[in-house]
């Protein structure tokens, strides 16, 4: 019998016994991923260090898109005081983030990385002689040349990150972004809490802005590690709060678009309709951001009827209205002079990036877990995803414009399947888990795939947990957009992309 | 105006809401929690062992607002016990006015002697704030911005967020505060000119919230700089925001 180099995991979210996961040689690792790679269906969803007393495992997890399965290998390193490895950057550039983060927190070296700086500086990094404020910032020599430091205090009311910029008078030539400033230890955290109520209620804050998104992620992995099964309908209602969110979000980026190129009306308007969604999400769930609807095993928010014809009610007006507006924006010529041909991005450079969700699909990569690897309610759908090709400020406003309008007539589906539907299970918590297992699910938020996996002991307890914001691939991808760019283009081009700072800094 | 923006106009139609001292939140809104008088001891232990941040002390059952993350799943395990009304207003500037006893009934409210006079003479017509996310997770942020946004619109009392430091007249902070944004919050603090205020705006940052006791925090800067507003929420509502802001600065 043929060896296999991977475990191959049918549907998500999923969990297999640890020893199932097949331990490679780090030469046949490497060439398995090269391998697998090659093939443009392939990409690598997560690549991380799991410590044990005496060895580091390095998990691989490949997403495939034409089987719509994953693909776990690993291998395994002696825990000795200095690790070297041939970097797999080198061949395959999306794994630079990985790389990057694995060496900062154990401090394995891969000298051929051509990028390997901090990540995010934990608190508990291998190396505490490196600090925030002494970032190896890329720099260039040139009378003409000057730098522009931003952050971590920005002008409005947003989260924390420093940009550093190159520029040759207006002319952008180079970004670097410093992050980290957001780090709250929130990995740790879900392994050192004991209570599965505190690390629901955790996953709701990895990222405020995508509370559902990172609570169905993680609901999906604790359940998988349970065994515990999701009902139709606990699928539906997890579905429809995904969507709603996604519209909440996306209209409140349309907002915040106009306000970037001074656009006044355009974002009162949209400002507005953000709140008829969050309104009705608070009407549902008591949060306007949906905090607390989502828990393992069922919800103590059921989508009642009346709720069921409320949004139905409302996202039938917003659809109305936020046509409108948007048809009126997208016609502007005084707008598309700002949203064309600025901070593109290539379909190649999004994918040498690994770019995910909305940014990747921007840039005509059709990439999005709730087509590749549905489930919850996605599998009964044929959902296909909307791919814009043009890569540019446009391509992501009209990302949201599309999506939005796809979403609506999503939920408006999926209340439909809902309808005369009326057992509710109610959460479980701390229920046994399976031991020494891995547990993986994958979710498409609003801005992109999360992934979030955990790893338990012996004893069933969680001994690894990793979780996966989309953000951290699509930063490089606004630094990349801005190049060549007027720096007054700046918060434009940050504005379209939305990108997570505590997502990242985690 | 073009006519097509004319039409939109007409059907947006006025949006912001008229009385933001009175208006009215979804009974579904989890705000100020109310205990019932009959809560039992076994009852305050079962919500106490299972609260997530340790906001529930016994003899006799108390909420600490300023950890509450108002998940309600102390409700939910002693229905009839505690309830989390619609009530928004729950600001207070002195920690002890953040404790909800069982019998209860009252709104949260600010402890006049503990206002300093500055406040009021300097602020009382136009507050302008700095705000500083120190490991907030963009709830929180976002909802300051709504607090002034076309809905909330707090820029009719005088109150708006300010890009400079310079320009504010405090601080505004989200987040548990984090080790990596301890130095940056304290440099804004210190470009702020005197006489400044400090808002801890959600539960993350009046107590570390869900947070608490991470190594990832360094929160001494609460230990230097007195605090002149608790701001209870996960997120903070734009409406607890908002009032509690009217309440502090004497504006009616
Ligand atoms: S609602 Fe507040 S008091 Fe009740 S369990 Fe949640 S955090 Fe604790």
């Amino acid at each position: 019998m043929k060896h296999e180099k991977h475990i191959e995991l049918k549907g998500q979210p999923a969990r297999v016994k640890m020893d199932a996961i097949p331990v490679l040689h780090y030469t046949v690792f490497s060439l398995h991923i090269t391998e697998l790679l090659r093939e443009p269906f392939n990409h690598c969803l997560n690549y991380f260090v799991v410590p044990f007393p005496d060895k580091y495992k390095f998990i691989c997890c490949i997403a495939n898109d034409e089987t719509k399965s994953i693909l776990l290998f690993s291998h395994e390193h002696e825990k000795v005081s200095h690790i070297s490895l041939p970097s797999l950057t080198r061949i395959h550039f999306p794994f630079h983030i990985f790389e990057r983060e694995i060496h900062e927190n154990f401090g394995i070296d891969f000298p051929d990385h051509p990028w390997l700086k901090p990540l995010r500086y934990p608190y508990d990094r291998h190396d505490k002689g490196k600090s925030m404020d002494s970032y190896p910032f890329y720099s260039m020599e040139g009378e003409e040349l000057h730098e522009v430091g931003v952050g971590p205090v920005h002008a409005g009311v947003i989260e924390p990150g420093h940009f550093r910029f190159i520029c040759n008078g207006e002319k952008v030539l180079h970004l670097e972004i410093q992050l980290g400033y957001q780090h709250r230890g929130v990995e740790t955290l879900f392994v050192e809490n004991e209570s599965s109520l505190k690390n629901a209620l955790l996953a709701e804050c990895i990222a405020g802005d995508t509370a559902i998104g990172h609570a169905v992620c993680h609901a999906g992995v604790m359940e998988a590690l349970a065994g515990l099964p999701v009902s139709e309908i606990l699928a539906l209602e997890r579905t429809i709060a995904l969507e709603m969110e996604r519209i909440a979000m996306h209209i409140g980026d349309t907002a915040a678009i106009c306000t970037d190129i001074a656009y006044q009306f355009g974002q009162v308007v949209n400002e507005a309709l953000r709140t008829i969604v969050i309104n009705t999400m608070q009407g549902w769930c008591g949060n306007r951001f949906g905090k607390g609807l989502v828990r393992s095993g069922g919800t103590w928010y059921p989508l009642t009827p009346a709720l069921s014809a409320e949004i139905r009610k409302n996202l039938q007006e917003i659809r109305q209205r936020y046509g409108q507006i948007t048809g009126y924006i997208f016609s502007m010529s005084s707008v598309l002079g700002r949203f064309e041909a600025t901070g593109k991005v290539t379909a190649k450079q999004a994918s040498l990036i690994g770019a995910v969700g909305m940014a990747a699909r921007s840039s005509g990569l059709k990439r999005d877990i709730r087509w590749s690897h549905p489930s919850l309610a996605y599998s009964r759908l044929s959902f296909e995803p909307v791919v814009i090709s043009r890569g540019d400020v446009w391509a992501r406003a009209m990302m949201r414009k599309s999506e939005v309008e796809q979403s609506i007539e999503l939920v408006l589906h999926l209340l439909d399947l809902l309808d005369g539907k009326d057992v509710h299970p109610l959460p479980v918590y701390n229920t046994a888990a399976e031991p020494d297992a891995f547990s993986i699910s994958v979710t498409e938020g609003w801005r992109g795939e999360i992934c979030h996996t955990a790893v338990t002991d012996e004893n069933g307890k969680i001994r690894h947990y990793k979780i996966k914001d989309p953000s951290l691939h699509n930063w490089m991808a606004l630094a990349l957009a801005v190049r060549g760019q007027e720096i007054s283009d700046f918060p434009l081009c940050n504005k379209s992309f939305n990108l997570s700072y505590c997502g990242n800094d985690l | 105006m073009p006519i097509k923006e004319i039409q939109i106009f007409m059907k947006h139609g006025r949006q912001s809401v008229p009385d933001l001292r009175n208006a009215e939140l979804s009974s579904m809104f989890r705000g100020r929690p109310v205990i019932s008088p009959d809560i039992t001891a076994e009852e305050t232990a079962k919500v106490a062992a299972l609260c997530p941040t340790g906001a529930i002390s016994g003899g006799p059952c108390s909420i600490d607002l300023g950890r509450c993350v108002f998940c309600r799943e102390c409700q939910f395990a002693v229905p009839g016990r505690i309830t989390f009304t619609n009530d928004y207003k729950i600001a207070a500037n002195v920690p002890e006015n953040l404790i909800i006893r069982a019998g209860d009934d009252n709104p949260v409210s600010l402890d006049p002697s503990g206002i300093r006079k500055e406040i009021r003479s300097f602020f009382k017509h136009a507050l302008k704030l700095r705000q500083v996310s120190a490991g907030g997770d963009n709830s929180c942020e976002m909802e300051l911005n709504a607090a002034g946004n076309v809905n909330f619109d707090m820029g009719r009392y005088g109150i708006e967020f300010v890009a400079s430091p310079r320009h504010a007249d405090g601080i505004v902070i989200t987040g548990p505060i984090s080790v990596n944004m301890a130095e940056a919050l304290q440099i804004t603090w210190d470009a702020v000119p005197a006489p400044k205020i400090v808002i801890l705006a959600g539960t993350d940052a009046i107590s570390g919230g869900l947070f608490a006791g991470s190594s990832a925090l360094d929160r001494s800067f609460l230990q230097k700089h007195p605090v002149d507003l608790y701001l209870p929420g996960n997120p903070v509502h734009p409406l607890t925001f908002i009032n509690g802001v009217l309440d502090l600065i004497g504006k009616r």
